[in-house]
């Protein structure tokens, strides 16, 4: 399939010259006001149709992720993933390739990452293969990324079809691993294989829920990502070929070969949130065990218009929202995928605002 | 040996195969006009609710049917003004609407959870249901079983027998050409984007009122959208094969059940993944055979080149490609 | 239907393209539009099939004013434009591109416009299979289709676009053809071209343009002499040219078969040297570009081999040539030399940047800052480069080209520059000549070519037609080769 299926990137917001204020007040405020009919009384119209108040609805969404530790530990442990698999994805942006697959990166990263430590001889050298996982996983996210990548470069195949059609076979591996050869004793599951001792655990300070080998993890991968793309030979590369890939001869570049190195990056990184579920979130491996992240951070990566500096804020947003809304069937017996429809509204509000911009030139 | 009723055997193929022919032939109308749909996946989880939703309430299975229509219309609609109007991403727009449309579904759907509701039942067709094998297998169907069949043949005249058919496939093939042949590439392409989602929304309505009826969260129709999108690449973007490849899904997945009684271990959900490596093999081939080396050795032998000719199909020019006009 | 256009004007902005036309078309007869590139002819063809509109003048048709724009204007009114690339839809059949916007719809509409494809084409002495896919035809059965096509749709009179570029010499007497019986049905035919020959063959009256304006007309029997000069101009004396003295032999090409464009690249053989200026003349055909491309690597030959400094580097990918010491500057500067959305320090460092170390912005804006002093570039390091004017944007690349290139190879460098801007791109590269590289470049203009070449191949549909030292030419003998006349 052919290229260009609407290029991911959005055209650079020049201020156009002799624009006079008043034009730039009135673009702001039309823009607040589609904003507010779209994540405020969009909403409020479901919430109706389901039979309940707006106003408690968006209250309990706030008061679940603040309040509390225990609360905030929960919102950084879906901000971690997010924004880790969202910092990957930049790199496939770059260069205009639609890295859909990473939902399956991340469950082969959690394959591996079960893999190796199913394979630990001793709770003794726990230490050491926790960090053994945390590499696994991000091979295994870096091998079905590259396998996306080739099927692409050397098969001529669209990166989102492949990307999807990994996803369902790592989908289909998982099922196949925890009802088959890795199944608990006694009955196999949906919840998963044997949860691994404690030993295996990446170490937890207090009572948080989420360990700080993640938040670590998570700001060395920002900024090396940061760095690498605004700051490095690569990145700028990656820029030029996603931008016109019919130049990439004139400079020496090699098209297929940045593809492959996008894919893996962003396969690796993805591969790296699999095992920290692995290790820090679930400890076993479930069909459930990617949350839906990998195809989350995709919306993250669009709300954050493709730059690194609002990647952090947009999947805390989303991060927020998934878990305010984690209480909602308990509280007021709706279903908690409101949150998903958020979401949803808030890509959709920011790609129109940008397309109103765009075509107002 | 297990007995088994191969007529019965075939009433099922076809039945479930119902959903997947409106979906996959709804997606071949929109991506032979130019325009690439992801959302349709969600686009029949929301249309299986609704329509579920709209029968239990009224208690009538058309209001259901055209209630998933509408819906369908209107998600497709977006899709269109977001990508032809506001000159979005396709693939973006269609992407982000298909989980937000999954979720949209649980959300509302919340109150039908599992409760029973009305659901379509066979209307055998007065003389021919009395024939020995296809009276049971094919005549003895429910509406919309027998609804998508007749979908066949409509897409097949309508896209190689009609004056419009022949703009709709100018228009996705080259839109620039069509402009200058006096069409309007935006319209037409809205147009079909939204024939396309009404078909879809349909195959939603056929999932819960008609295949697998009720809602429930799962409810089992996930996945379809994907599949559809993956049967319109396998056939090669041409009603017939598209039906054709409908057809041996369903036959995979009726088999998948029969293989639940020999593998109890296994779920389900590995069979649903066969689709796709299929698709992939397809593109692949697809691929390897627009390479040179393999055009001369073609131009050698006259045989093979018919043959391929049948088996392969490239996509719409303009596929995926907003089309500008200047 | 008697067409007049009477003192037509078109401007772009700052530049006329037509200044003042007048032309008029009888019915029944064949009347040739010749003339360079950039005379005009296009443009002016352009306005009369609705396209563009005119800046000034009148059209009359059979003496009453219209208004020709846009195109389903000028085709309601029976004009028809054959393009050089037909739009037409390559994967649909033959028949249903020439049913496709036609207004005959109903039950049975496909065989009665199967029966009325048939019976025309036969007239016309076209060869096509209905049922056939347009892609498997040849140019010039596309075109046949497209003629009957417009034909079908009521055109009475006919503009062809170049349209005898890449079609054999059979295929050009059923088109002559087919063109004389229409003509005699009283169909208007503008058959617009260089080749004057072609033209000499088949019209009854001629129409020369040049630079925008209507230098004069011929009738029947043609004088071959007179229309040359008509089209070219009197010799002009030419500046002293420098002696310059070939040195070793940098690329040779043996036998190359390339395929691409119309006529691809037939059977050249072909040395270039350092220090030595190679001027490509020929029509906006492929075969020069196909030529360009594959001196640089960038396309591997069908057939043949490709040795660089007695290094066979046959099918090797364009790196190995560009490690040799062999630039490439592409005509599309926005579309293949430059990237939008990177600003002019970035392409330097694009250039510059090995590895994945960290980019020393600072260091680069200053080496950027340099070369566009030494360019002559009205630029900031920070520009995007797709805010240049197409003059900056050709010395931005001419820039980035290497300082000391053994080979350079250039397709249309002073294309879209102003005179200064030209004459300042030529010093340039006659110092880069100077310090040992050989060039390679194609040009429309005859007087570049004149001016700057040690030597010029003329090129004509697919073939190497000449190879002679510059000074041996004149643009009356050059013009002649090019247009197949020689």
């Amino acid at each position: 399939m052919r290229s260009g299926w609407g290029r991911p990137l959005p055209a650079p917001s020049k201020s156009m010259p002799g624009m006079d204020h008043t034009r730039v007040v009135k673009r702001y405020l039309s823009d607040v006001a589609i904003a507010f009919l779209a994540l405020f009384c969009l909403p409020s119209a479901a919430l109706l149709i389901a039979g309940v108040s707006p106003f408690a609805a968006f209250c309990h969404l706030f008061s679940g992720v603040i309040g509390s530790w225990s609360k905030i530990s929960h919102v950084l442990s879906a901000w971690t993933p997010l924004t880790l698999c969202a910092c990957g994805l930049l790199y496939t942006f770059r260069i205009n390739l639609w890295n859909i697959g990473v939902e399956g990166q991340i469950i082969l990263g959690a394959v591996f990452a079960t893999a190796v430590l199913r394979w630990c001889p001793s709770d003794a050298l726990g230490r050491v293969w926790l960090m053994l996982s945390l590499l696994a996983g991000a091979g295994g996210g870096i091998l079905w990324g590259l396998l996306a990548g080739q099927l692409k470069t050397r098969g001529g195949i669209n990166e989102i079809f492949s990307g999807l059609g990994l996803n369902f076979a790592a989908q289909g591996l998982v099922l196949w691993l925890v009802f088959g050869p890795w199944k608990r004793l006694g009955t196999a599951s949906m919840s998963g294989t044997e949860p691994f001792p404690a030993a295996l655990w990446l170490p937890r300070l207090w009572d948080a829920r989420i360990s700080p080998t993640g938040l670590i993890l998570l700001f060395v991968v920002a900024a090396a990502t940061g760095l690498v793309l605004m700051g490095t030979g690569t990145g700028l590369r990656l820029k030029a070929i996603g931008s016109n890939p019919r130049a990439a001869h004139l400079y020496g570049l090699s098209r297929h070969r940045n593809m492959l190195l996008a894919m893996a990056c962003s396969g690796g990184i993805a591969g790296l949130v699999g095992s920290l579920q692995i290790t820090d979130v679930y400890h076993r491996l479930l069909p459930a065990i990617s949350s839906n992240y990998g195809y989350l951070s995709l919306l993250v990566a669009m709300v954050a218009g493709y730059r690194m500096r609002w990647i952090p804020l947009a999947s805390l947003l989303f991060a927020c929202l998934n878990h305010g809304s984690i209480q909602l069937p308990m509280n007021l017996g709706i279903d908690s995928s409101f949150a998903g429809v958020m979401q949803g509204l808030l890509v959709l509000t920011i790609l129109g605002l940008h397309g109103r911009h765009a075509k107002g030139r | 040996m297990l007995e088994i009723d191969f007529s019965l055997l075939l009433s099922s193929i076809i039945a479930g195969a119902a959903p997947v022919l409106f979906a996959s032939l709804g997606e071949t109308i929109t991506e032979k006009a130019g325009v690439l749909n992801l959302s349709i996946d969600g686009t029949i989880l929301l249309g299986a609710m609704v329509a579920f939703a709209a029968a239990v309430e009224t208690d009538c299975l058309l209001v259901g049917f055209a209630a998933a229509g509408v819906v369908g219309v209107l998600v497709s609609g977006v899709l269109s003004y977001f990508s032809l109007r506001l000159g979005q991403s396709q693939v973006a727009i269609g992407f982000v609407l298909t989980l937000m449309c999954r979720d949209l579904a649980y959300f509302l759907g919340n109150p039908y959870c599992r409760i029973p509701g009305p659901q379509a039942i066979p209307v055998p067709i007065p003389i021919l249901k009395e024939l020995p094998f296809l009276g049971v297998a094919v005549f003895s169907q429910t509406l919309p079983v027998y609804m998508s069949l007749v979908l066949i043949g409509f897409c097949w005249w309508y896209f190689y027998r009609t004056q419009w058919g022949l703009r709709m496939r100018a228009v996705g093939e080259a839109p620039d050409a069509a402009f200058a042949r006096g069409l309007a590439p935006q319209r037409l392409q809205t147009v079909y984007a939204l024939a396309g989602g009404f078909l879809v929304g349909l195959a939603g309505a056929t999932i819960s009122l008609a295949v697998k009826p009720g809602w429930g969260r799962p409810q089992g129709a996930e996945g379809t959208g994907w599949i559809a999108l993956a049967l319109v690449i396998f056939g090669g973007w041409h009603p017939i094969r598209v039906a054709a490849g409908a057809f041996l899904f369903s036959a995979l997945q009726v088999a998948g059940i029969f293989m639940q009684g020999w593998f109890p271990s296994v779920p389900a959900q590995v069979l649903n993944v066969a689709p796709f490596p299929l698709m992939i093999f397809t593109l692949l081939l697809v691929n390897l055979l627009q390479k040179e080396s393999f055009q001369r050795w073609k131009e050698t032998q006259p045989w093979a080149a018919a043959i391929l000719e049948c088996l392969t199909g490239s996509p719409p020019e303009g596929l995926g490609k907003p089309y500008r006009s200047e | 239907m008697l067409i007049e256009l009477q003192n037509i004007h078109k401007d772009f902005g700052r530049v006329k393209a037509v200044n003042g036309a007048s032309l008029t078309i009888r019915p029944g007869e064949i009347h040739g539009i010749l003339g360079e590139n950039g005379a005009g002819k296009s443009t002016l063809m352009k306005v009369l099939s609705g396209v563009c509109r005119e800046s000034a003048g009148t059209i009359r048709i059979d003496g009453t004013p219209v208004n020709l724009f846009p195109p389903e204007k000028a085709a309601s009114v029976g004009i028809g434009m054959l393009y050089q690339d037909p739009l037409d839809f390559p994967p649909l059949s033959v028949l249903e591109n020439y049913c496709l916007g036609n207004s005959t719809t109903g039950f049975g509409a496909t065989g009665r416009n199967e029966t009325r494809f048939l019976e025309q084409a036969g007239r016309l002495g076209f060869q096509l299979n209905p049922r056939h896919r347009l892609n498997t035809l040849t140019l010039g059965e596309r075109q046949q289709v497209e003629i009957l096509r417009l034909l079908s749709l009521g055109a009475e009179t006919l503009i062809l676009d170049e349209p005898t570029a890449g079609l054999s010499l059979p295929q050009k007497r059923t088109l002559f053809q087919s063109l004389k019986t229409l003509a005699a049905d009283g169909k208007s035919i503008l058959f617009v071209s260089h080749k004057i020959a072609e033209a000499e063959s088949l019209c009854d009256s001629i129409t020369v343009l040049r630079r925008g304006v209507v230098i004069g007309s011929a009738a029947k029997p043609f004088e071959t002499a007179r229309l040359l000069s008509m089209v070219f101009g009197s010799a002009r004396s030419m500046p002293s040219r420098k002696q310059r003295v070939a040195g070793n032999t940098v690329l040779e090409m043996a036998g190359i078969y390339g395929r691409g464009g119309r006529s691809g690249l037939i059977e050249c053989s072909q040395s270039l040297r350092h220090g030595e200026i190679v001027g490509l003349a020929g029509l906006s055909g492929s075969a020069r570009g196909l030529f360009l491309r594959i001196a640089a690597g960038l396309q591997p030959p069908d057939m043949g081999q490709v040795r660089l400094k007695g290094r066979t580097v046959t099918g090797k990918g364009p790196d190995v040539f560009r490690q040799e010491g062999v630039a490439f500057l592409p005509a599309g500067r926005l579309e293949e030399g430059l990237v939008p959305g990177l600003d002019i320090t970035e392409h330097l460092m694009l250039q510059n940047a090995a590895g994945a170390a960290v980019l020393d912005r600072r260091q680069a804006r200053k080496n950027a800052l340099g070369k566009l002093r030494a360019f002559h570039i009205p630029a900031e390091p920070d520009w995007c480069v797709e805010t240049l004017s197409g003059g900056n944007q050709q010395r931005l690349l001419l820039s980035l080209l290497p300082e000391t290139p053994d080979l350079l190879l250039l397709e249309h460098p002073t294309r879209g520059l102003d005179m200064d801007a030209a004459g300042w791109v030529w010093q340039h590269l006659q110092t880069v000549c100077g310090d040992g590289a050989g060039i390679a470049f194609s040009s429309s203009d005859l007087d570049e070519l004149l001016q700057f070449s040690d030597r010029i191949l003329v090129f004509y549909n697919g073939r190497l037609l000449a190879n002679r030292p510059a000074q041996d030419l004149n643009a009356q003998r050059l013009g002649q080769a090019i247009a197949g006349a020689l």
